[in-house]
Protein backbone atom coordinates (compact mmCIF):
# COMPACT_ATOMS: atom_id res chain seq x y z
CA UNK A 1 0.00 0.00 0.00
CA UNK A 2 1.61 3.43 -0.89
CA UNK A 3 1.35 6.46 1.52
CA UNK A 4 -0.19 9.48 0.64
CA UNK A 5 1.77 11.83 2.54
CA UNK A 6 4.98 11.66 3.97
CA UNK A 7 3.85 12.47 7.45
CA UNK A 8 1.57 10.12 9.19
CA UNK A 9 -0.23 10.84 12.45
CA UNK A 10 -1.57 8.20 14.43
CA UNK A 11 -5.21 8.36 16.09
CA UNK A 12 -3.79 9.12 19.39
CA UNK A 13 -2.59 12.32 18.01
CA UNK A 14 -5.48 12.99 16.31
CA UNK A 15 -7.73 12.49 19.29
CA UNK A 16 -5.05 14.55 21.32
CA UNK A 17 -5.77 17.11 18.74
CA UNK A 18 -9.29 16.48 18.99
CA UNK A 19 -10.09 17.07 22.70
CA UNK A 20 -7.74 20.10 22.79
CA UNK A 21 -9.85 21.79 20.18
CA UNK A 22 -12.60 20.99 22.15
CA UNK A 23 -11.39 22.11 25.29
CA UNK A 24 -10.75 25.33 23.47
CA UNK A 25 -14.08 25.59 22.56
CA UNK A 26 -15.33 24.95 25.66
CA UNK A 27 -13.21 27.76 27.43
CA UNK A 28 -14.56 29.94 24.16
CA UNK A 29 -17.88 29.82 24.65
CA UNK A 30 -17.31 30.29 28.42
CA UNK A 31 -14.96 33.34 28.02
CA UNK A 32 -17.12 36.71 26.75
CA UNK A 33 -14.39 37.85 24.47
CA UNK A 34 -15.17 35.16 22.06
CA UNK A 35 -18.26 34.64 20.18
CA UNK A 36 -19.32 31.81 18.88
CA UNK A 37 -22.93 33.46 17.81
CA UNK A 38 -21.67 33.86 14.13
CA UNK A 39 -20.70 29.59 14.25
CA UNK A 40 -24.41 29.05 15.35
CA UNK A 41 -26.13 31.61 13.04
CA UNK A 42 -24.06 29.71 10.19
CA UNK A 43 -25.18 25.94 11.31
CA UNK A 44 -28.53 27.55 11.74
CA UNK A 45 -29.24 28.53 8.07
CA UNK A 46 -28.31 25.11 6.92
CA UNK A 47 -30.11 22.95 9.72
CA UNK A 48 -33.21 24.79 10.33
CA UNK A 49 -34.99 24.48 7.02
CA UNK A 50 -34.74 20.90 6.75
CA UNK A 51 -35.84 20.22 10.36
CA UNK A 52 -39.07 22.16 9.26
CA UNK A 53 -39.66 20.05 5.96
CA UNK A 54 -38.81 16.76 8.29
CA UNK A 55 -41.23 17.65 11.01
CA UNK A 56 -44.12 18.44 8.36
CA UNK A 57 -43.14 14.89 7.26
CA UNK A 58 -43.48 13.42 11.24
CA UNK A 59 -46.76 15.59 11.34
CA UNK A 60 -47.81 14.10 7.81
CA UNK A 61 -46.97 10.02 9.29
CA UNK A 62 -48.60 10.96 12.91
CA UNK A 63 -52.05 11.86 10.79
CA UNK A 64 -51.77 8.50 8.71
CA UNK A 65 -51.38 6.37 11.86
CA UNK A 66 -54.17 8.54 13.61
CA UNK A 67 -56.49 7.75 10.51
CA UNK A 68 -56.02 4.03 11.13
CA UNK A 69 -57.86 4.19 14.27
CA UNK A 70 -60.30 1.60 15.34
CA UNK A 71 -64.00 2.46 13.85
CA UNK A 72 -65.38 1.18 17.02
CA UNK A 73 -63.36 3.12 19.26
CA UNK A 74 -64.55 5.89 17.49
CA UNK A 75 -67.86 5.17 17.45
CA UNK A 76 -67.49 4.56 21.30
CA UNK A 77 -65.85 7.66 21.91
CA UNK A 78 -68.68 9.47 19.86
CA UNK A 79 -71.54 8.33 22.32
CA UNK A 80 -68.87 9.42 24.96
CA UNK A 81 -68.29 12.46 23.61
CA UNK A 82 -72.76 13.11 23.26
CA UNK A 83 -72.94 12.40 26.96
CA UNK A 84 -69.88 14.96 27.76
CA UNK A 85 -71.60 17.44 24.87
CA UNK A 86 -74.81 17.41 27.74
CA UNK A 87 -72.81 17.95 30.62
CA UNK A 88 -70.92 20.83 29.29
CA UNK A 89 -74.11 22.22 28.18
CA UNK A 90 -75.52 21.74 31.71
CA UNK A 91 -72.22 23.63 32.57
CA UNK A 92 -72.05 26.43 30.51
CA UNK A 93 -75.57 27.74 32.38
CA UNK A 94 -73.52 27.44 35.41
CA UNK A 95 -70.40 29.01 33.71
CA UNK A 96 -72.81 31.92 32.40
CA UNK A 97 -73.66 32.62 35.90
CA UNK A 98 -69.74 33.05 37.40
CA UNK A 99 -69.18 35.14 34.99
CA UNK A 100 -70.94 38.15 36.33
CA UNK A 101 -69.23 36.99 39.79
CA UNK A 102 -65.68 36.93 37.00
CA UNK A 103 -66.43 40.17 36.26
CA UNK A 104 -66.04 41.76 39.31
CA UNK A 105 -62.93 39.44 40.38
CA UNK A 106 -60.89 40.76 36.88
CA UNK A 107 -60.89 44.03 38.67
CA UNK A 108 -59.27 42.47 41.38
CA UNK A 109 -56.50 40.54 38.90
CA UNK A 110 -55.35 43.69 37.17
CA UNK A 111 -52.20 42.23 37.12
CA UNK A 112 -54.00 39.69 34.90
CA UNK A 113 -54.69 42.14 32.06
CA UNK A 114 -51.11 43.02 31.86
CA UNK A 115 -50.37 40.18 29.81
CA UNK A 116 -52.95 40.70 27.71
CA UNK A 117 -51.46 44.40 26.81
CA UNK A 118 -48.52 42.51 25.74
CA UNK A 119 -47.38 42.35 21.79
CA UNK A 120 -47.54 38.35 20.94
CA UNK A 121 -46.12 36.53 18.27
CA UNK A 122 -47.58 32.97 17.45
CA UNK A 123 -44.72 30.00 16.74
CA UNK A 124 -44.61 26.91 16.39
CA UNK A 125 -42.18 24.01 17.97
CA UNK A 126 -40.15 22.56 14.92
CA UNK A 127 -37.26 20.98 17.01
CA UNK A 128 -36.35 19.28 20.12
CA UNK A 129 -33.45 19.22 21.88
CA UNK A 130 -31.93 15.39 20.31
CA UNK A 131 -30.85 14.50 24.38
CA UNK A 132 -33.01 13.51 27.11
CA UNK A 133 -31.10 15.45 29.44
CA UNK A 134 -32.74 18.89 28.74
CA UNK A 135 -36.25 20.60 27.95
CA UNK A 136 -35.09 22.91 25.01
CA UNK A 137 -36.77 23.25 21.61
CA UNK A 138 -36.79 25.49 18.83
CA UNK A 139 -39.18 27.43 17.27
CA UNK A 140 -40.05 28.99 13.72
CA UNK A 141 -39.33 32.65 14.54
CA UNK A 142 -36.68 34.45 14.86
CA UNK A 143 -34.99 37.60 14.93
CA UNK A 144 -36.31 38.40 11.94
CA UNK A 145 -39.77 38.38 13.08
CA UNK A 146 -38.24 40.65 16.16
CA UNK A 147 -37.72 37.65 18.43
CA UNK A 148 -34.75 38.78 20.39
CA UNK A 149 -32.46 37.05 23.66
CA UNK A 150 -34.22 36.64 27.09
CA UNK A 151 -38.14 36.99 25.62
CA UNK A 152 -41.17 35.19 27.55
CA UNK A 153 -42.71 32.54 25.59
CA UNK A 154 -46.04 31.68 26.92
CA UNK A 155 -49.10 28.70 25.99
CA UNK A 156 -52.35 28.13 27.08
CA UNK A 157 -51.83 30.97 29.56
CA UNK A 158 -49.05 29.91 31.38
CA UNK A 159 -45.18 30.33 31.01
CA UNK A 160 -43.48 28.00 29.07
CA UNK A 161 -40.12 29.63 29.40
CA UNK A 162 -37.70 31.90 28.02
CA UNK A 163 -35.73 32.62 24.62
CA UNK A 164 -31.87 31.67 24.94
CA UNK A 165 -30.43 31.86 22.06
CA UNK A 166 -32.00 33.79 18.41
CA UNK A 167 -30.68 32.89 14.48
CA UNK A 168 -32.41 35.05 11.67
CA UNK A 169 -35.75 32.48 11.39
CA UNK A 170 -35.45 30.07 14.36
CA UNK A 171 -34.96 30.55 18.47
CA UNK A 172 -34.30 28.11 21.02
CA UNK A 173 -36.74 28.12 23.88
CA UNK A 174 -35.62 26.55 27.70
CA UNK A 175 -38.95 25.68 29.57
CA UNK A 176 -38.96 26.42 32.98
CA UNK A 177 -38.90 22.57 33.72
CA UNK A 178 -35.42 22.14 32.43
CA UNK A 179 -33.06 21.18 35.08
CA UNK A 180 -30.79 23.84 34.57
CA UNK A 181 -34.09 27.25 34.60
CA UNK A 182 -34.54 29.10 37.91
CA UNK A 183 -37.44 31.68 37.82
CA UNK A 184 -37.82 34.22 40.29
CA UNK A 185 -41.92 34.31 41.58
CA UNK A 186 -44.54 35.59 43.56
CA UNK A 187 -47.64 33.93 45.16
CA UNK A 188 -50.76 36.32 43.58
CA UNK A 189 -52.27 37.26 46.74
CA UNK A 190 -50.00 38.47 48.44
CA UNK A 191 -47.02 39.27 46.75
CA UNK A 192 -44.47 36.83 48.68
CA UNK A 193 -41.40 36.30 46.66
CA UNK A 194 -39.65 32.78 45.77
CA UNK A 195 -37.57 30.73 43.61
CA UNK A 196 -39.35 28.40 40.88
CA UNK A 197 -36.80 26.08 39.28
CA UNK A 198 -37.17 23.13 37.12
CA UNK A 199 -36.04 19.66 37.97
CA UNK A 200 -35.49 16.57 35.81
CA UNK A 201 -36.18 14.44 38.86
CA UNK A 202 -39.73 15.78 39.34
CA UNK A 203 -40.43 16.10 35.37
CA UNK A 204 -42.57 12.38 35.37
CA UNK A 205 -45.05 13.53 38.27
CA UNK A 206 -45.65 16.65 36.37
CA UNK A 207 -44.39 19.06 39.00
CA UNK A 208 -41.57 21.78 39.75
CA UNK A 209 -40.09 22.94 43.18
CA UNK A 210 -40.69 25.89 44.40
CA UNK A 211 -38.38 27.34 47.70
CA UNK A 212 -37.39 30.64 49.74
CA UNK A 213 -41.37 31.58 49.83
CA UNK A 214 -40.81 34.27 52.35
CA UNK A 215 -44.00 33.53 54.75
CA UNK A 216 -44.37 35.72 57.61
CA UNK A 217 -47.87 35.16 58.21
CA UNK A 218 -48.14 31.51 57.24
CA UNK A 219 -51.01 32.62 55.35
CA UNK A 220 -49.71 31.39 51.63
CA UNK A 221 -51.86 27.45 51.36
CA UNK A 222 -52.32 25.04 48.57
CA UNK A 223 -54.00 25.99 45.66
CA UNK A 224 -52.41 29.52 45.42
CA UNK A 225 -51.21 30.61 42.27
CA UNK A 226 -47.72 31.57 41.79
CA UNK A 227 -46.97 34.28 39.15
CA UNK A 228 -43.62 35.47 37.82
CA UNK A 229 -42.63 38.86 40.06
CA UNK A 230 -41.39 41.96 39.75
CA UNK A 231 -37.97 41.79 40.81
CA UNK A 232 -36.98 39.23 37.85
CA UNK A 233 -34.69 41.27 35.42
CA UNK A 234 -35.67 38.71 32.55
CA UNK A 235 -39.73 37.35 33.63
CA UNK A 236 -42.68 39.90 32.81
CA UNK A 237 -44.43 40.49 36.33
CA UNK A 238 -47.65 38.63 36.53
CA UNK A 239 -47.17 35.50 34.17
CA UNK A 240 -48.87 32.13 35.61
CA UNK A 241 -46.48 29.73 36.54
CA UNK A 242 -48.53 27.19 38.15
CA UNK A 243 -50.73 26.29 41.39
CA UNK A 244 -49.13 25.43 44.29
CA UNK A 245 -49.98 21.89 45.47
CA UNK A 246 -47.89 20.78 48.10
CA UNK A 247 -46.11 23.91 50.99
CA UNK A 248 -43.65 23.04 54.05
CA UNK A 249 -42.37 25.27 56.13
CA UNK A 250 -38.54 25.57 56.41
CA UNK A 251 -36.32 24.36 59.56
CA UNK A 252 -35.42 27.87 59.77
CA UNK A 253 -39.28 29.22 60.34
CA UNK A 254 -39.03 31.95 57.99
CA UNK A 255 -39.05 30.60 54.63
CA UNK A 256 -41.19 27.34 52.83
CA UNK A 257 -40.44 25.70 50.10
CA UNK A 258 -42.71 22.68 48.65
CA UNK A 259 -44.23 22.09 44.90
CA UNK A 260 -46.35 23.65 42.31
CA UNK A 261 -48.33 22.33 39.03
CA UNK A 262 -47.19 24.72 35.93
CA UNK A 263 -50.15 25.71 34.25
CA UNK A 264 -48.76 24.50 30.53
CA UNK A 265 -49.01 20.89 29.79
CA UNK A 266 -45.59 20.56 29.02
CA UNK A 267 -45.72 17.11 26.99
CA UNK A 268 -48.32 18.23 24.51
CA UNK A 269 -47.07 21.68 23.01
CA UNK A 270 -47.24 22.04 19.66
CA UNK A 271 -47.59 26.14 19.24
CA UNK A 272 -46.33 28.56 21.49
CA UNK A 273 -47.07 32.53 21.90
CA UNK A 274 -44.06 34.89 22.52
CA UNK A 275 -44.11 37.97 24.51
CA UNK A 276 -42.17 40.55 22.07
CA UNK A 277 -41.59 42.90 24.67
CA UNK A 278 -38.92 42.40 26.91
CA UNK A 279 -38.49 43.52 30.70
CA UNK A 280 -36.64 46.42 30.01
CA UNK A 281 -38.74 47.74 27.67
CA UNK A 282 -42.01 46.79 29.59
CA UNK A 283 -40.42 48.92 32.70
CA UNK A 284 -39.78 52.09 30.21
CA UNK A 285 -42.92 52.20 29.13
CA UNK A 286 -44.30 52.15 32.46
CA UNK A 287 -41.90 55.26 33.32
CA UNK A 288 -43.22 57.67 30.62
CA UNK A 289 -47.14 56.68 31.59
CA UNK B 1 -13.69 11.63 -1.69
CA UNK B 2 -17.06 9.72 -2.15
CA UNK B 3 -16.43 8.45 1.01
CA UNK B 4 -16.59 11.13 2.54
CA UNK B 5 -19.55 12.86 0.78
CA UNK B 6 -21.47 9.96 1.92
CA UNK B 7 -20.53 10.17 5.43
CA UNK B 8 -21.64 13.64 5.33
CA UNK B 9 -24.82 13.03 3.88
CA UNK B 10 -25.85 9.91 6.18
CA UNK B 11 -24.55 12.04 9.45
CA UNK B 12 -26.26 14.98 8.58
CA UNK B 13 -29.17 12.96 7.54
CA UNK B 14 -29.13 11.00 11.05
CA UNK B 15 -28.99 14.52 13.19
CA UNK B 16 -32.30 15.66 11.34
CA UNK B 17 -33.77 12.66 12.10
CA UNK B 18 -32.98 12.67 15.36
CA UNK B 19 -33.94 16.09 16.04
CA UNK B 20 -37.06 15.53 14.88
CA UNK B 21 -38.72 12.48 13.92
CA UNK B 22 -37.32 10.39 16.78
CA UNK B 23 -38.54 13.00 19.17
CA UNK B 24 -41.91 12.19 18.21
CA UNK B 25 -41.32 8.86 18.25
CA UNK B 26 -39.97 8.76 21.90
CA UNK B 27 -41.51 6.22 24.34
CA UNK B 28 -42.03 8.23 27.59
CA UNK B 29 -40.36 11.27 26.72
CA UNK B 30 -37.35 9.06 26.40
CA UNK B 31 -35.86 8.82 23.06
CA UNK B 32 -33.50 6.56 21.58
CA UNK B 33 -29.88 7.89 20.71
CA UNK B 34 -29.34 7.24 16.58
CA UNK B 35 -26.50 9.49 17.08
CA UNK B 36 -24.67 7.18 19.16
CA UNK B 37 -25.51 4.12 16.82
CA UNK B 38 -24.50 5.82 14.22
CA UNK B 39 -20.74 6.58 15.27
CA UNK B 40 -20.51 2.67 16.74
CA UNK B 41 -21.43 2.01 13.50
CA UNK B 42 -18.85 4.11 11.50
CA UNK B 43 -16.22 3.16 14.25
CA UNK B 44 -17.19 -0.62 14.30
CA UNK B 45 -16.82 -0.87 10.00
CA UNK B 46 -14.89 1.92 9.18
CA UNK B 47 -11.76 2.35 11.76
CA UNK B 48 -11.07 4.85 15.07
CA UNK B 49 -10.15 7.51 13.11
CA UNK B 50 -12.99 8.15 10.22
CA UNK B 51 -14.90 7.79 13.86
CA UNK B 52 -13.38 10.58 15.45
CA UNK B 53 -14.15 12.81 12.76
CA UNK B 54 -17.58 11.69 12.59
CA UNK B 55 -18.14 11.96 16.29
CA UNK B 56 -16.51 15.42 16.55
CA UNK B 57 -18.68 16.57 13.52
CA UNK B 58 -22.19 15.34 14.53
CA UNK B 59 -20.87 16.64 18.01
CA UNK B 60 -20.25 20.31 16.86
CA UNK B 61 -23.77 19.85 15.07
CA UNK B 62 -25.11 19.08 17.97
CA UNK B 63 -23.68 21.66 19.87
CA UNK B 64 -23.61 24.79 17.68
CA UNK B 65 -27.60 24.17 16.94
CA UNK B 66 -28.81 23.00 20.79
CA UNK B 67 -25.76 22.61 23.19
CA UNK B 68 -25.68 25.06 26.13
CA UNK B 69 -21.62 25.24 25.67
CA UNK B 70 -19.91 24.54 21.97
CA UNK B 71 -17.17 21.47 22.59
CA UNK B 72 -18.78 19.18 24.69
CA UNK B 73 -21.03 16.88 23.06
CA UNK B 74 -17.87 16.93 20.01
CA UNK B 75 -15.70 15.91 22.98
CA UNK B 76 -18.01 13.22 24.09
CA UNK B 77 -19.28 11.61 20.41
CA UNK B 78 -15.37 11.83 19.67
CA UNK B 79 -14.69 9.88 22.33
CA UNK B 80 -17.26 7.08 21.34
CA UNK B 81 -15.60 7.51 17.83
CA UNK B 82 -12.29 6.97 18.90
CA UNK B 83 -13.05 3.95 21.54
CA UNK B 84 -15.49 2.12 19.09
CA UNK B 85 -12.98 2.23 16.41
CA UNK B 86 -10.73 -0.46 18.25
CA UNK B 87 -13.22 -2.76 17.73
CA UNK B 88 -12.98 -2.12 14.07
CA UNK B 89 -9.58 -4.72 14.30
CA UNK B 90 -10.63 -7.58 16.96
CA UNK B 91 -14.21 -8.12 15.63
CA UNK B 92 -16.50 -8.87 12.66
CA UNK B 93 -18.83 -6.39 11.12
CA UNK B 94 -21.37 -8.92 10.25
CA UNK B 95 -22.75 -9.66 13.34
CA UNK B 96 -25.48 -7.76 15.07
CA UNK B 97 -24.52 -8.88 18.31
CA UNK B 98 -21.30 -6.52 18.01
CA UNK B 99 -22.96 -3.41 17.72
CA UNK B 100 -25.33 -4.09 19.92
CA UNK B 101 -23.07 -4.84 22.49
CA UNK B 102 -20.90 -1.75 21.80
CA UNK B 103 -23.74 0.76 21.77
CA UNK B 104 -24.63 -0.31 25.12
CA UNK B 105 -21.27 0.31 26.38
CA UNK B 106 -20.53 3.63 24.40
CA UNK B 107 -24.16 4.92 25.18
CA UNK B 108 -23.97 4.50 29.09
CA UNK B 109 -20.71 6.14 28.71
CA UNK B 110 -22.05 8.96 26.86
CA UNK B 111 -24.90 9.39 29.27
CA UNK B 112 -22.30 9.21 31.83
CA UNK B 113 -20.47 11.68 30.46
CA UNK B 114 -23.58 14.64 30.52
CA UNK B 115 -24.60 13.54 33.55
CA UNK B 116 -20.77 13.88 35.29
CA UNK B 117 -20.12 17.34 32.87
CA UNK B 118 -23.40 19.27 33.44
CA UNK B 119 -25.62 17.53 35.81
CA UNK B 120 -22.97 16.54 38.81
CA UNK B 121 -21.25 20.14 37.93
CA UNK B 122 -24.00 21.89 39.35
CA UNK B 123 -25.11 19.46 42.50
CA UNK B 124 -27.09 17.38 40.93
CA UNK B 125 -26.19 14.01 42.93
CA UNK B 126 -28.84 11.58 42.44
CA UNK B 127 -26.88 9.37 39.77
CA UNK B 128 -29.17 6.24 40.80
CA UNK B 129 -32.37 8.39 39.96
CA UNK B 130 -30.80 9.26 36.45
CA UNK B 131 -29.70 5.94 36.03
CA UNK B 132 -33.17 4.83 36.18
CA UNK B 133 -35.36 7.82 34.71
CA UNK B 134 -33.00 8.55 31.76
CA UNK B 135 -30.21 6.28 31.57
CA UNK B 136 -31.64 2.51 31.46
CA UNK B 137 -34.83 3.50 29.53
CA UNK B 138 -32.58 5.64 26.66
CA UNK B 139 -30.14 2.24 26.63
CA UNK B 140 -33.13 -0.57 25.78
CA UNK B 141 -34.43 2.09 23.36
CA UNK B 142 -31.31 2.49 21.62
CA UNK B 143 -30.31 -1.15 21.24
CA UNK B 144 -33.58 -1.46 20.06
CA UNK B 145 -32.84 0.72 17.82
CA UNK B 146 -29.57 -0.72 16.49
CA UNK B 147 -30.90 -4.06 15.54
CA UNK B 148 -32.92 -1.80 12.60
CA UNK B 149 -30.62 0.63 12.20
CA UNK B 150 -27.25 -1.21 12.13
CA UNK B 151 -28.55 -2.90 8.85
CA UNK B 152 -29.22 0.45 7.19
CA UNK B 153 -25.86 1.38 8.00
CA UNK B 154 -24.09 -1.87 7.14
CA UNK B 155 -26.03 -1.73 3.63
CA UNK B 156 -24.69 1.99 3.33
CA UNK B 157 -20.90 0.95 4.13
CA UNK B 158 -20.74 -1.91 1.67
CA UNK B 159 -22.77 -0.69 -1.20
CA UNK B 160 -22.36 3.25 -1.63
CA UNK B 161 -18.90 2.92 0.08
CA UNK B 162 -15.39 1.87 -1.60
CA UNK B 163 -13.84 -0.51 0.98
CA UNK B 164 -10.81 -0.16 2.53
CA UNK B 165 -9.41 -3.50 3.56
CA UNK B 166 -10.39 -3.34 6.86
CA UNK B 167 -7.69 -2.63 9.78
CA UNK B 168 -7.97 -5.64 11.02
CA UNK B 169 -6.48 -7.28 7.80
CA UNK B 170 -3.91 -4.50 6.96
CA UNK B 171 -2.01 -4.90 10.64
CA UNK B 172 -1.12 -8.24 9.34
CA UNK B 173 0.66 -7.92 6.20
CA UNK B 174 1.69 -4.53 6.70
CA UNK B 175 3.07 -5.33 9.98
Amino acid sequence: MKKKHHFHLKNQHIFVIFTIVCISLLAATFSSDISVQPLKDGAGYIVVPFEKGINTIGKWINDFGNNFKDVRELAKENTRLHDEVELLKEQNVQLAQGQKELERLEKLYQIDEDYNQYEKVLAQIIAKEPGNWYSTFTINKGRKDGIQENMNVLAAGGLVGLVTETGPSWATVRTIIDDSSNVSAMTLADSNTCIVSGSLELIDSGKMKFSQLRDDKGSVTAGENIVTSHISDKYLEGILIGTISSIKRDANNLTSTGYLVPAVDFRNLQEVLVITTLKEQAKENDNEK
Amino acid sequence: MRNKCILFLTAVVCFFLQSTLLQKIAIGSISANLLVIFVVSVGLMRGSRTAMFTGFFIGLLNDLCFGPVVGLYAFLYMVIGYLSGYSCKIYYDNNLKVPAVLVTLNDLLYNIGIFAFTFLLRGRVHFLFFLKRIIIPELIYTVFLTIITYKIFYFINYHFMEQKRKEGNTNWLLR
